[in-house]
């Protein structure tokens, strides 16, 4: 056998990874890893070669959030794989299933301080489900099937799988993986029946429930099941950040997005619910506020999958472990056996309730005629010329909530985003990753500036790579987010949040990566351009859009506060 | 407030580190820890006492790692509990007939002696080895080591007679 021609780790690898279906892998390569890179050239997964690491992995999440397959990143050693670790942070905070193969330095140099040495799955304990440390080649198609099970069951999250480079050049032999080395993991899919009937009876009996919806409900795939449930409960339904999608804003018993920036009557509806059926959300400070103060009188039924959720943060009147989905099932059928789903409670007085805080405390904004351009105004526009057909990625800040809180969103996995981590240059990678599984579908990423200058080289990816993405940049010359907190908060003394309108020129600097530049300052000029960049479709392009660097982000309430007390406007606080 | 859990795990690499480092990310307080095999391969025990004011977070938290099999907390009646203390005890000619003899209610052994003190081996449950050092600490502790506490559940519902007489062993 020639040397090319020995079956080696890395062909098993390879190998796995097609036999769990991969067609995609973002990634870096370098020294440990390159033995992986060679077999790659023959095996029919496509690379995207990002240019940092951290783009690979937030591609790999976009991806697996605008699909729900996991994501693959490979990275190599050393610094690949610290470069891996805010993805994978924020894929373990936002449950995302992604897969990171990393290169480590020989067996034999582990622990020595070798050259691109990190011990990586040190590093990694903290920010994944799992991890794992090849120590035979003979054991990778097991460790990567392992590793897809991990990452996409239960809980999804990100699962490492680090390999020292004499591992993958160990010769070997395929083998047929199985599961049956997880005797710790076996997560509860149906809900217990007793609980059931008891949520049950608390939802009929509720005078002012609420459906409290999470992103589990979209992990799971149970918005046609939450869609019957709450119209046979006849329950409004709030959806967090990272549910948005899971339920059509549009419905009538949609509120929208509770919490710090969320819509009044979503935030309010909690605050006097009777019973809050939380489904795949985890009662985060952003949507809770002061949790003393959260839904005071509400019973709480908490379902969700990862049992170490359930009374976290509160105590659960009843507790239901399962998936979302077959939960719901199990929850419509249970009421199914009671009475016709059409003959629900009225409950008129709750929604009228719920009506008047509509009409009294709607989003608002005012857009001058003769600009500057709002944030708002522009998203709006861009909603109404497109249908709202489309995938949204945002980046973290005052531009992500109004994102969040202006586009009306229809389907699940139409919304990718950082909630939990809130890290900033999510946007563009994940963009990129999400139009890579989608390449039918138009993927347009609201970015800020200040997000937009963490990540934007992998604009010169989706150059390179064909991957024709949309990235509108709010060009409020800073840190909205932090700039609103310092003007509220801290007497208006700003500090660090100015980066200036000047520099970079986005259109210059698009064309120079490789995309069409367009700008936009007068609010007349915002429908033409939203068409001119919808009409490119063999390029990414990049919109600035000129935006007023003062305007703040409402509703808010003030980190910590109660959620009885939101501010609609500046003036109030 | 102190709780025992016992935890059965996958006997693999950096299962311990696992645990600890969701202990100090989650800032629970490990008191003790105890690792050792089982009679079952590849499976380890780990005894923890904890300090925690409530302890079913924890709980979830350690069955969520993937390597985690079992967790089990048990209440200080139903538990089997053992600690080894190895103690150095000043003891002068005139003073060591005394300690000696004190020790002995203990079941304690002398393992090491010089002119100016004495070491014991005592074994026995928390409280036992808390009312020795009550007893002989007055005497002068001049170095001390004991083990992570072990346990194991109880299967009968009394509780056996001590083995020494009287000392709470
Ligand atoms: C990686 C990272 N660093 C710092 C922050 C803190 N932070 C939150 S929002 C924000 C400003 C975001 O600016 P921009 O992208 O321009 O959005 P805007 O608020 O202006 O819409 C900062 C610095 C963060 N979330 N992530
Ligand atoms: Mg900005």
């Amino acid at each position: 056998m020639t040397e090319a021609s020995k079956f080696t780790g890395s062909h098993s690898l390879l190998r796995s990874l097609e036999h769990e279906g991969v067609e995609i892998i973002f990634g870096v390569p370098g020294g440990a890893i390159l033995p992986a890179y060679d077999p790659l050239l023959d095996s029919p997964i496509r690379h995207v070669l990002a240019r940092h690491e951290q783009g690979a992995g937030h591609m790999a999440e976009g991806y697996a959030q605008a699909t729900g397959l996991v994501g693959v990143v490979m990275a190599t050693s050393g610094p690949g794989a610290t470069n891996l670790i805010t993805p994978l942070q924020n894929a373990l905070m936002d449950s995302t299933p992604i897969v990171a193969i990393t290169g480590q330095v020989a067996t034999s140099a582990i622990g020595s301080d070798a050259f691109q040495e990190a011990y990586t799955t040190g590093l990694a304990m903290h920010c994944t489900k799992h991890s794992y440390m090849a120590t035979d080649a003979d054991d990778i198609p097991n460790l990567i099937h392992e590793a897809f099970h991990l990452a996409a069951t239960g809980r999804p999250g990100p699962v490492l799988v680090d390999i020292p480079k004499d591992v993958l050049n160990q010769v070997t032999t395929w083998r047929e993986p199985h599961l049956h080395n997880l005797p710790g993991y076996k997560p509860t899919v149906s809900g217990h029946p007793m609980q059931i009937r008891a949520a049950i009876e608390l939802i009929e009996r509720a005078e002012r429930p609420v459906l409290y919806v999470g992103g589990g409900v979209i992990k799971a795939g149970a918005s046609d099941e939450l869609l019957a449930f709450a119209e046979a409960a006849n329950a409004p339904v709030v959806t967090t950040l990272m549910a948005r999608g899971a339920f059509p804003d549009d419905h009538r018993l949609a509120l929208g997005m509770p919490g710090m920036h969320g819509v009044y009557t979503a935030t309010t509806a909690i605050q006097q619910s009777d019973v809050l059926v939380s489904v795949g959300a985890r009662f985060d400070d952003r949507v809770t506020g002061d949790p003393d103060a959260f839904a005071p009188g509400a019973k709480i039924i908490h379902i969700d999958v990862d049992p170490a959720e359930i009374g976290k943060v509160r105590a659960a009147e009843i507790p239901i472990v399962g998936d979302a989905r077959s939960v719901l099932v199990d929850l419509l059928s249970a009421l199914r056996a009671r009475r016709d789903p059409a003959d629900h409670p009225a409950r008129d007085e709750w929604f009228a309730r719920i009506d008047s805080w509509k009409s009294r405390f709607p989003l608002s904004y005012e857009q001058p005629p003769d600009g500057p351009i709002k944030v708002q105004h522009f998203i709006e526009r861009l909603y109404a010329i497109t249908g709202g057909d489309a995938v949204i990625a945002a980046g973290v800040g005052q531009h992500q909530m109004w994102a969040s809180q202006f586009w009306g969103f229809r389907t699940p996995r139409s919304w990718v985003n950082s909630g939990g981590l809130g890290t900033m240059g999510f946007a563009v990678p994940a963009a990129v990753g999400a139009k890579m599984a989608r390449p039918d579908d138009l993927v347009i990423a609201l970015d800020g500036d200040g997000c937009f200058q963490m990540t934007m080289q992998e604009l010169i990816t989706a150059a390179t790579e064909d991957i024709p993405v949309k990235i509108v940049v709010f060009n409020n010359g800073g840190y909205g987010m932090v700039k609103q907190w310092q003007t509220l908060f801290y007497g208006g003394r700003l500090s660090a949040v100015d980066l200036g309108f000047t520099y970079p020129d986005y259109p210059k600097l698009a064309e120079a990566m490789g995309c069409v530049g367009l700008k936009v300052d007068h609010p007349s000029d915002i429908d033409p351009v939203i068409e001119k960049m919808l009409s490119v479709n063999d390029r990414p392009v990049v919109l600035e859009v000129v935006v007023d660097g003062e305007e703040m982000c409402f509703p808010m309430v003030p980190a910590g506060g109660s959620n009885d007390r939101i501010v609609m406007t500046r003036e109030e606080l | 407030m102190q709780h025992t859990l016992t935890v059965i795990v996958e006997d693999k690499p950096g299962v311990l580190a696992r645990i600890s480092a969701m202990f100090s990310n989650r800032g629970f307080n490990i008191h003790s820890l105890a690792v050792g095999p089982t009679h079952q391969d590849g499976r380890s025990r780990i005894t923890l006492v904890v300090d925690a004011p409530e302890l079913e977070q924890l709980k979830k938290q350690l069955n969520k790692l993937v390597n985690v099999i079992k967790v089990q907390e048990m209440e200080p009646a139903e538990a089997l509990e053992r600690e080894v203390m190895i103690i150095r005890i000043s003891a002068q000619p005139s003073t060591r007939g005394e300690v000696r003899d004190t020790a002995s209610l203990f079941d304690a052994r002398v393992i090491d002696i010089s002119s100016s003190a004495m070491t014991f081996e005592v074994a026995g449950t928390p409280q036992h080895l808390k009312t020795f050092l009550e007893h002989l600490g007055p005497y002068g502790v001049i170095d001390l080591v004991k083990s992570g506490r072990i346990a194991m559940k109880r299967e009968s519902e009394l509780t056996p007679a001590p083995v020494s007489a009287g000392v709470g062993k």
